[in-house]
């Protein structure tokens, strides 16, 4: 196995795009720009969950929080500028420079998926070590069932709070 | 067994980890505030994976699973209170929020 193309080093890539996407939403400016280089840093994220043997992990990563949960973020950032003109406020160069770099890091997990996805070798290291997503089901409704109880308990929490909340002033306050 | 160490997988966690504490106590915008607590509930996921894989055990999968739906819950709660948060002060300072009444 050649060294460019072991596990070990397409880990240490994916971690890298991680750190420096996930430095990017901290330090940015722009709130779109900075939920896009959130998305890449989830998705980075998730190739390492696949690259550690977890690819059902993987999958949830991608589906549930660089799918839904950041489409919320993204609804709720529409929300905040609602009937306002936000065109005078808009970069000026609005270009390819702006998204040269949440390309160039996205560009990078590609050509990591599919150095993955064409090298056997490491499909077949792969399969030796994955934690098949059956028994994490069967320790779900096992010995965890106590839990995934409390968690349907909490989304309903969540979803009755997020109800109320946003919930148009004039229906809801007595005061 | 694994061809990754669990050390060098701890050690990505906690970096993740630090950037978004750093980005919860040092940002001002309320959005980014939460946008830094996904990363750092991100991080405690990874510790979480890379423990199981350590040990070819599922539990670390299961805590993965339920840290998610936490994340979700938590962003629903919170988007909502920051969409409240526009309506009543037309900002999203933290600092806007630092009197108990009113």
């Amino acid at each position: 196995m050649s060294y460019f193309a072991s596990i070990e080093s397409l880990f240490y890539l994916a971690a890298t795009v991680a750190v420096v996407a996930s430095l990017k939403v901290v330090t940015g400016n722009n709130t779109v720009h900075a939920l896009l280089y959130l998305v890449v840093s989830l998705l980075a994220v998730a190739v390492c969950f696949y690259l550690m043997g977890a690819p059902f992990a993987a999958g949830l990563e991608v589906i549930v929080y660089a799918g839904a949960i950041l489409v919320l973020f993204v609804f709720a950032v529409l929300m905040f500028g609602l009937g306002k003109d936000e065109t005078q406020h808009a970069p000026q160069n609005s270009g390819i420079s702006n998204m040269f770099g949440a390309m160039f890091l996205a560009f990078a997990l590609l050509i990591e998926l599919v150095v993955i996805i064409n090298n056997a070798q490491i499909q077949q290291s792969l399969q030796v070590k994955v934690i098949s997503s059956k028994s994490v089901g069967i320790m779900l409704y096992g010995p965890y069932l106590l839990a995934v109880e409390i968690a349907s308990f909490l989304l309903l929490a969540g979803l009755l709070a997020g109800y109320h909340y946003a919930k148009p002033e004039s229906q809801g306050s007595q005061r | 067994m694994t061809a990754i160490p669990l050390f060098h997988v701890l050690v990505l966690s906690s970096l993740l980890f630090t950037i978004g504490f750093t980005g919860v106590v040092a940002r001002k915008n309320t959005l980014f505030i939460l946008m830094s607590l996904e990363v750092m509930l991100n991080a405690v996921g990874v510790a979480f994976i890379g423990a199981g894989s350590a040990w070819q055990q599922a539990d670390g999968q299961v805590m993965f699973i339920l840290i998610l739906t936490l994340a979700a819950a938590e962003v629903a709660v919170g988007l909502a209170l920051l969409i409240r948060m526009q309506k009543k002060y037309r900002s999203l300072d933290i600092d806007l929020l630092n009197k108990m009444k009113g």
